[in-house]
Formats: structure tokens, C-alpha cells, sequence
């Protein structure tokens, strides 16, 4: 059949390939998957067991249920993130559609994204399904991997119309906080950006609080922003994530949503809905063990000898590996058995580096990192 | 929260975690784990290590026990008196004082039913202050220390994901 122009645009992932050259394997521990390996809370299980008895399997509104929209409201205040549940926010089949109703309701052919790199991977296929350009903005281990002034102006983004920006980071695991955010909402404002910021693994930050760029002076009016359910309860596979932002912007969202998605599965808004009210416990809890694996990892990379800066967020870490890192993870898979990422899946600047995930439990984190030293050794 | 707190946390979840690896996972040093876990030891904050234990899997019969018992005290003897008594013997594996129906519960094991239910009627009911025993023998656990039992979940997440 004749495909679309735009398909052939995008190569398929490089996250592909790695995964099945894994799964060709047996006994390999995986340090290569990019989702929580704790499952959901109970209570919010329990809640999505308890609608579906109910018979709540019906639609809800366009942008979602208005229960949810209110409880995530009040929740996201603990950013200082203040919207209005009617107006501002949007709730999506997981950050995921967000993004790429975004780009769709925000990005005119021909329109420049930039996007910093490494970064998460779907940000360039979205832009040109949307038909926009994607422009990679490097940022460097010397900068603990954290977007500047500098290399906005550096790689032309002044010349952009959209910035992507993507904190907790993954694949890196750089968090940024209000001072480093200062400088890119200076350049925003300066050339008339509007900016995504990709804030799925705020509640996975082990430095402080988060920070929200949309809570920068003249910030919130050029911001949109995401998160979601995914990754700080647990939730991937219940496909539920949000978008806030002014009323404009999510109004255009849902436009599209309304077409293409008519609105997010009603059985995970419950659950959703239940993780907000009753599951910070349980966050808190995945957040005290990922620190603890955090830490471990990175003083075990120390000990090995590789250059690794210290994440401060998400569950990645990214650790420079000395040479080139798509070799060196396929030999690290045939000789012992462990799989990582590629840092250069991840974009520009990731070359040389691995993206290292500590959503593993104990056990297997640390026979992974031996695995590791006897390699590298 | 503070070291020792973090440290007494992690042993909560797996206390045979080597000092080297509590030393990465908390980021002190391993002379600071050592001497801190020697602290919790020596004031009596970590009275020992165990392991929790399907005895389904282990050959042989191994018997538990809930026990709800009820006491009258009187003018000599109080609640500490009797549990000193009462922790002193091997089959007791738990003693606590509760509130509501009763006064004590105790956790019994022992190799056989008869075992637990000899032990009960021969060491227990006969203490003076002792006015009743229910005796209710375990059929099966679920969960212990925070520890579910039975099949284990596997991990069926795809082996490398964005
Ligand atoms: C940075 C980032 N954004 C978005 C997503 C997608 O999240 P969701 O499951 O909510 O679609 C992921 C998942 O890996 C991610 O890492």
C-alpha cells in the first residue's frame, strides 16, 4: 500500500532494535526499560475494579471527567500551578496523546521545534506528523545536562517557534530548578517561544521540589504543560496523563482530542482519580526507593570509574562509558547479559553515554552492576 | 529523615543488605553504617535479625497459633508479671498486651496441633491469674512482615522501553 511521506520521515526507533537483540537473549537483566517496575497502588487498582462493577464504562466528557480535572487542580498546586478545571486542563490517553495533540493544535507546517537533546523520543516524530521541523538543541554533561542560554542561542532556537523542554530529564535524569530555569524563560520570552514542558517525572525529583517553568514571570501564558499517571503512580498501562495550560491552548487540544480520542479511558480516570485522593503514601514510597537505588547506582559507576554526573531525578542514570555506547551496550548484552540504552537513541550529546534505568529492584540492580564492572574491568 | 532512621528503614526490608551496599544506598560512609547499626544494637532499638519463613515449603510439620487470653489481676500481681512468665517459654513466639476483649495475645508454634494445644492447657491455663484461653490454630498465611505469600508476580514489562 502507499504509505504517507510523513511515516517514511520518521525511521523507526533505535529503542526497537536494542529491544529485540534483548529478547533474543535469555537470562538478561534488564536496565533498559523506561517504565516504573513497582505496580500501580492498590487503592487506585481497586477503585478502576470497583467502577467497572458499577458499570461506569461509558465516555466521559471531552476533557475528562470534571471530578478528575478538579482533583488535578488541586494537586498540581503543589508546583504553584494554578488552572482552571473548566478551561485549563485537559486529560489525555497519557502524556503521550498530550504531546502529540500539542504539536497538532500548536505547530503550523513549516513551524521550527526545538528540542533540546538527549531527550525522550517522541518529541521529533510528533513535530513532523504535525508538520513542523524539529531543530536538536545539545546540552552537555558539563552542564550536568541542563538547557542554557547558551545553547538555545548556539544551535539557532531564537529562530524557533516552539521550545520542547523535558525536566526531570529523561534519558539523563537532570532536573533544573528555578535558576536554571531563569535563563530559558528569558530566551522564551525574548524571541516569542511557546514552550511544552514535559513534566512527567516531576514527582520523581530527589534535590528539592520540582519547578515548573509556566510558574516563571510571563511564563504561564506561553506554557503548556504535561504530566501524567505513568511514572509517579506507577500507572503506564492505564494510558493516563494531562495537559494545563491558558484556555486558548487546551481549547485548540481538545478540539483535536474531541475528533481523534473522544476522551481518555473512563476505567483509568477512576483510577486517576483514586490516586490523587488516597495514593501519596504510595508515591512517596516508590520516591524513598528509587533514591536509595539512585544512590547505589551512582556510587557503584563511581567505583567502576565511569564518568557519571549526578541525576537528580527521574530513574535514569547516564554514565559516559569511555568509547562508543551503541558498541559497548551490544557487547555488555552478548558477554554478560545486561541491557542498557544507547545514550545516542536519545539524540545529540547522548553519544558515549548509557541510559542506565534503576526501575529494578535490588536484587537485580546489583547483580547488573556487577555484570557491569566485570566488563568494563 | 535521618541516617538512623534511613538505616533502621532499610534493614525493615532486607536486613541481610550488607553494610557496603547500606553505605551506597544512603550515601554515608561504611565505618558510619557500622557504627550506626552498632548503636541501634547496643541501645536495644534492633533486638535481632530473621528471616519470615513459608512454612509450607519446609518439610516436616510446623504448627502456629493465635491465642486470645484473659486475666484477673489482683493486688500483687500486674500484666507485666504474667507476660514475664509467659515470654519465658520457647513456643511463645509473640506476646502482646491489647485492648478490647480480651487481654493478651499470643502467638504460639509448635511441631503438631496437639503440641500447641498441650502446651496451652498445660503451661497457659494454669497460671493463677489466667481466667480463659481461645486457642485458633493458623490455616494458612497471606502475608507476614509486609510479605505476601504464594506466586510471585513476574516482571512482564517489555525488557527495553523509551
Ligand atoms: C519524558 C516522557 N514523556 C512522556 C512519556 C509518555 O508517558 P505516558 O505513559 O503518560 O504516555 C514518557 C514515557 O516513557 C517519558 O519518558
Amino acid at each position: 500500500m502507499k504509505l504517507a511521506d510523513r511515516v517514511n520521515q520518521v525511521p523507526p526507533s533505535g529503542i526497537r532494535r536494542f529491544f529485540e537483540l534483548a529478547e533474543e537473549k535469555d537470562d538478561v537483566i534488564s536496565l533498559g526499560v523506561g517504565e516504573p517496575d513497582f505496580s500501580a497502588p492498590w487503592a487506585a487498582r481497586t477503585a478502576a475494579i470497583d467502577s467497572l462493577e458499577r458499570g461506569k464504562t461509558s465516555y466521559t466528557a471531552n476533557r475528562g471527567r470534571r471530578d478528575l480535572r478538579q482533583a488535578i487542580a488541586d494537586h498540581v498546586t503543589r508546583y504553584d500551578q494554578s488552572y482552571d478545571p473548566d478551561e485549563e486542563i485537559l486529560v489525555t490517553t497519557g502524556a503521550s496523546e498530550a504531546v502529540d495533540v500539542a504539536m497538532r493544535a500548536l505547530v503550523d507546517p513549516g513551524d521550527t521545534v526545538a528540542v533540546h537533546q538527549p531527550s525522550y523520543i517522541s518529541y521529533a516524530p510528533g513535530i513532523i506528523f504535525a508538520g513542523g521541523e524539529p531543530l536538536a538543541v545539545p546540552t552537555r554533561m558539563e552542564n550536568d545536562f541542563k538547557l542554557t542560554y547558551a545553547d538555545l542561542e548556539a544551535s539557532g532556537a531564537a529562530d524557533a517557534d516552539v521550545l520542547v523542554l523535558c525536566y526531570p530529564n529523561n534519558p539523563t535524569g537532570a532536573t533544573m530548578s528555578r535558576d536554571d530555569l531563569t535563563e530559558v524563560a528569558e530566551f522564551a520570552r525574548e524571541h516569542d517561544l511557546v514552550v511544552l514542558a514535559d513534566e512527567i517525572y516531576a514527582a520523581l525529583t530527589y534535590d528539592g521540589d520540582h519547578t515548573s517553568i509556566a510558574t516563571l514571570p510571563g511564563m504561564r501564558e506561553r506554557t503548556v504543560v504535561f504530566n501524567g499517571f505513568s511514572k509517579a503512580y506507577a500507572m503506564t498501562g492505564l494510558r493516563l496523563g494531562y495537559a494545563l495550560g491558558p484556555a486558548d491552548a487546551i481549547g485548540a487540544m481538545n478540539r483535536i482530542h474531541q475528533y481523534s480520542m473522544l476522551s481518555a479511558p473512563t476505567t483509568a480516570q477512576f483510577a486517576a482519580l483514586e490516586a490523587l485522593r488516597s495514593c501519596e503514601g504510595d508515591v512517596v514510597e516508590m520516591r524513598t526507593q528509587y533514591n536509595r537505588r539512585r544512590r547505589f547506582v551512582l556510587s557503584r559507576f563511581n567505583e567502576m570509574g565511569l564518568d557519571c554526573f549526578e541525576a537528580k531525578g527521574a530513574f535514569y542514570a547516564f554514565p559516559h562509558c569511555g568509547g562508543d555506547d551503541e558498541a559497548f551496550a551490544e557487547a555488555l548484552l552478548q558477554e554478560q547479559n545486561v541491557a542498557v540504552v544507547p545514550g545516542r537513541i536519545f539524540g545529540e550529546g547522548g553519544e558515549g553515554h548509557l541510559r542506565v534505568s534503576y526501575a529494578t529492584g535490588m536484587n537485580d540492580l546489583r547483580e547488573a552492576l556487577d555484570r557491569i564492572e566485570t566488563f568494563v574491568s | 529523615m535521618d541516617a538512623k532512621r534511613e538505616l533502621l528503614d532499610l534493614l525493615l526490608s532486607n536486613a541481610r543488605e550488607d553494610t557496603t551496599d547500606l553505605a551506597r544506598q544512603t550515601g554515608l560512609d561504611a565505618a558510619e553504617v557500622e557504627s550506626l547499626i552498632a548503636e541501634l544494637e547496643a541501645d536495644g532499638t534492633v533486638l535481632g535479625y530473621q528471616a519470615v519463613v513459608d512454612w509450607d515449603r519446609v518439610d516436616g510439620e510446623h504448627v502456629q497459633a493465635e491465642v486470645e487470653l484473659n486475666v484477673e489481676l489482683d493486688r500483687e500481681t500486674g500484666y507485666e508479671e504474667i507476660a514475664r512468665r509467659i515470654t519465658k517459654f520457647p513456643q511463645v513466639a509473640s506476646l502482646r498486651l491489647i485492648s478490647g476483649d480480651y487481654d493478651f495475645a499470643i502467638d504460639v508454634e509448635g511441631e503438631s496441633m496437639h503440641d500447641v494445644s498441650n502446651f496451652v492447657s498445660e503451661q497457659i491455663a494454669p497460671i493463677p491469674e489466667v481466667t480463659q484461653t481461645v486457642t485458633h490454630f493458623v490455616m494458612e498465611t497471606y502475608k507476614e512482615r509486609g510479605i505476601e505469600f504464594g506466586d510471585r508476580d513476574d516482571d512482564d514489562r517489555l525488557s527495553v522501553s523509551p
